[in-house]
């Protein structure tokens, strides 16, 4: 009994090690032909549709709520202290330093990565890329880099208009249900707010959480077993394997960040 | 050439010859890895040992660029499910190597497409998507795609399997015009024995990793090996056993128990 | 989707995303007043700076005028140089006093000025004379203790 749990145990870490190993050497693989996303714009300007325009109506509704009752949860422990017209600075620090770009970071996980993972992985089982290769043009080319490159570029940017939005949103919880000033709001966060401290980390956040999902999204729709139970089991791997990254580097990035 | 897939060996000392301009057919039980060999001549995979000559060159030692611009002048494959790409039209899917690989201008694209969408008979069909169209259809149009730059060589895999006897019919014809008219060179994998053996001008018979016999197809008919006949007329039982191996069934009715 | 459709709709999700970017530049964080090129560069010595840092608020009268925007150590007098980026519209004689404050009780420490009553300005490169380190906890509390149990033995 003990050897067997032991045994399968030892089997999938070293399965996690040599899938770890392809999925470099398939970075390494794309990375050279990133630029050819930049030469090829209408496959590029069509992935960002895909991945970033379609991932947008769930970023806003999230972001409104999730400002909304951060607004409301802020000013029921503030309130207590006296403290209501700080009320904006917890809002806006929450949000620009962790809840933007996590949240925006699952949720591209969820909706954008686990598609991603389904199409190139069904493109596989079709034999649609290895076709593609019999015909001379190569699939990290025409696949595998415009998705990559759509996301790069999507995640930072729904990540902005997340907090944007949500910032929005808290504004009209606090001026409209809760009484507080508009202009106390936003000169309150004005004052304290860093542009560099703030935005830009949150920023940075983004770009790193949008590298890792579509990396994971896209390896593991190339590397899927081509049947529908294995297209299945990598479209789970991807969401709960970003997921788990885009939280563990959350708390990387956030000890490096604000440390001090 | 060998090669093994972990430690099962697909092909063993494995020796062909495939001439230019003929229909060859390589024939064989299922799982013999026909496919594979189809992808190990493309440059897919990689053999243990030996090597794969394609107009000369051996295709493994050359670099990414050059493989591709062999695979470009030399190489059309037809998909056993045809690979169109999905999210393009049939016209699109036919004019996708030429964008890709020719200068063209859209119109002379446009000619081209629909005189090799005439060839298989589709120039109607040139709007539809691939999930509109049926599985011989989309076979065709994947041919057309195939034939699209002019290779000197094309290899089928499995193009009738599934079939019914009108796409069947359909699809033996364009090969076998396709090849005279186009002067090809095409290499069909498959184990659909009559059809097969009515277009080809030589026979490869593959099993267990090896040549078990070639020949053109009357040599083939006439073969004195138990196992081309049994393959070649479709018998039940021969060489290759009905029963999968087991005790007698007398000593089994006559025990207690499983 | 037509492709003139789709490329649309990416312009727009891009034209968005540069709009929320600007509103979190301009109104929520305090970009523009970074923004402000024009200022001038003065520095100040202090014994001690407690926990000032980079980026921390110079006021002047509780408004603020600029921002720390380096800090290092000089070791050939042991005292810590920081350099005041103060904005050019605000003046101050040479002879102002810089001191490290404290916002509320244990809140984030900024460079408060005091200024004279000198006829000349400061200008970019001078160094401000007068200053007062920033108080230490640890140090208030000794002192405390210290002057207590003063008190006992007498």
């Amino acid at each position: 009994m003990i050897q067997n749990s032991l045994q399968a145990l030892g089997h999938s870490t070293l399965n996690a090690f040599s899938r770890t190993g392809r999925a470099t050497l398939f970075l390494l693989g794309v990375l050279p032909s990133l630029w050819a996303a930049l030469v090829r714009l209408p496959l590029l300007i069509k992935q960002l549709y895909n991945v970033g325009v379609q991932t947008l109506s769930i970023i806003l509704v999230a972001g409104v709520f999730v400002g909304m009752v951060l607004a409301l949860q802020s000013y029921i422990v503030l309130v207590d202290f006296g403290a209501e017209e700080s009320i904006s600075l917890m809002v806006s620090l929450s949000i620009l330093r962790e809840l933007g770009p996590v949240f925006t970071g699952l949720l591209f996980a969820g909706r954008a990565g686990s598609a991603l993972t389904a199409e190139i992985g069904l493109m596989k089982s079709t034999e649609q890329l290895s076709g593609m290769e019999m015909m001379a043009v190569d699939p990290m080319k025409y696949v595998m880099a415009p998705r990559f490159m759509a996301g790069l570029i999507s995640v930072p940017l729904l990540t902005i208009i997340f907090m944007a939005i949500a910032i929005l949103g808290g504004y009209y919880v606090s001026t409209e249900m809760l009484g507080q000033d508009g202009g106390v709001f936003w000169s309150q966060m004005h004052a304290k707010v860093d542009f560099y401290e703030d935005v830009m980390n949150g920023i940075i956040k983004s770009l790193v959480f949008g590298f890792v999902i579509v990396w994971i999204a896209v390896f593991e729709g190339y590397d899927c077993v081509p049947t529908s139970e294995g297209l299945g089991q990598a479209t789970t791997r991807t969401v709960v394997h970003s997921s788990l990254a885009v939280l563990g580097l959350d708390f990387i990035l956030t000890a490096i960040m604000f440390a001090s | 050439m060998s090669f093994s897939r972990g430690s099962r060996k697909i092909f063993d000392n494995l020796n062909m010859d495939i001439e230019r301009g003929k229909v060859t057919a390589i024939m064989g039980p299922s799982g013999t890895g026909k496919t594979t060999l189809l992808k190990l001549i493309g440059g897919q995979l990689k053999p243990d040992t030996g090597s794969i000559l394609v107009d000369g060159e051996n295709v493994h030692q050359l670099g990414k660029r050059a493989l591709y611009d062999l695979r470009q002048r030399t190489m059309g494959m037809l998909f056993q499910s045809g690979a169109l790409l999905t999210d393009l039209s049939v016209y699109d899917n036919v004019a996708f190597p030429l964008r890709e690989h020719t200068k063209l201008t859209e119109s002379g694209i446009r000619h081209l497409v629909l005189l090799k969408l005439n060839a298989v008979g589709l120039r109607g069909a040139r709007s539809l998507m691939p999930n509109e169209l049926s599985g011989g259809m989309a076979r065709r149009v994947a041919l057309a795609r195939a034939i699209a730059l002019d290779p000197a060589m094309i290899m089928y895999d499995e193009p009738f399997t599934g079939q019914d006897p009108i796409s069947m019919g359909v699809l033996v014809k364009l090969i076998r015009d396709l090849n005279h008219a186009l002067d090809l060179t095409s290499v069909v994998v498959s184990h659909d024995v009559a059809e097969t053996a009515s277009i080809s001008d030589y026979i490869y018979l593959i099993a267990e990793g090896r040549v078990v016999e070639q020949g053109t197809p009357d040599a083939l008919g006439k073969s004195h090996s138990g196992w081309v006949d049994q393959f070649m007329n479709g018998l039940a039982d021969g060489p290759v056993p009905f029963q999968y191996p087991a005790p007698p069934l007398v000593d089994e009715l006559m025990q207690v128990g499983p | 989707m037509s492709t003139r459709t789709i490329e649309i709709l990416v312009g727009l999700f891009i034209a968005g995303a540069v709009a929320a970017m600007f509103m979190l530049s301009l109104k929520v964080s305090n970009l523009s007043s970074y923004t402000s090129d024009e200022g001038y560069k003065v520095t100040a010595s202090f014994d001690n700076i407690g926990g000032l840092k980079v980026r921390s608020p110079v006021n002047a009268g509780g408004v603020k005028v600029g921002q720390v925007s380096n800090i290092s150590y000089d070791d050939k007098r042991y005292e810590a140089v920081v350099t005041l980026d103060i904005d050019s519209k605000y003046k101050f004689p040479k002879d102002t006093a810089a001191s490290i404050m404290t916002a509320g009780l244990l809140g984030e420490q900024y460079v408060g000025l005091d200024p004279g009553g000198d006829e000349e300005y400061l200008a970019n490169g001078d160094h401000i004379t007068l200053t007062q380190p920033a108080l230490v906890l640890e140090q208030v509390i000794g002192q405390f203790l210290y002057s207590k149990a003063q008190e006992k033995d007498k």
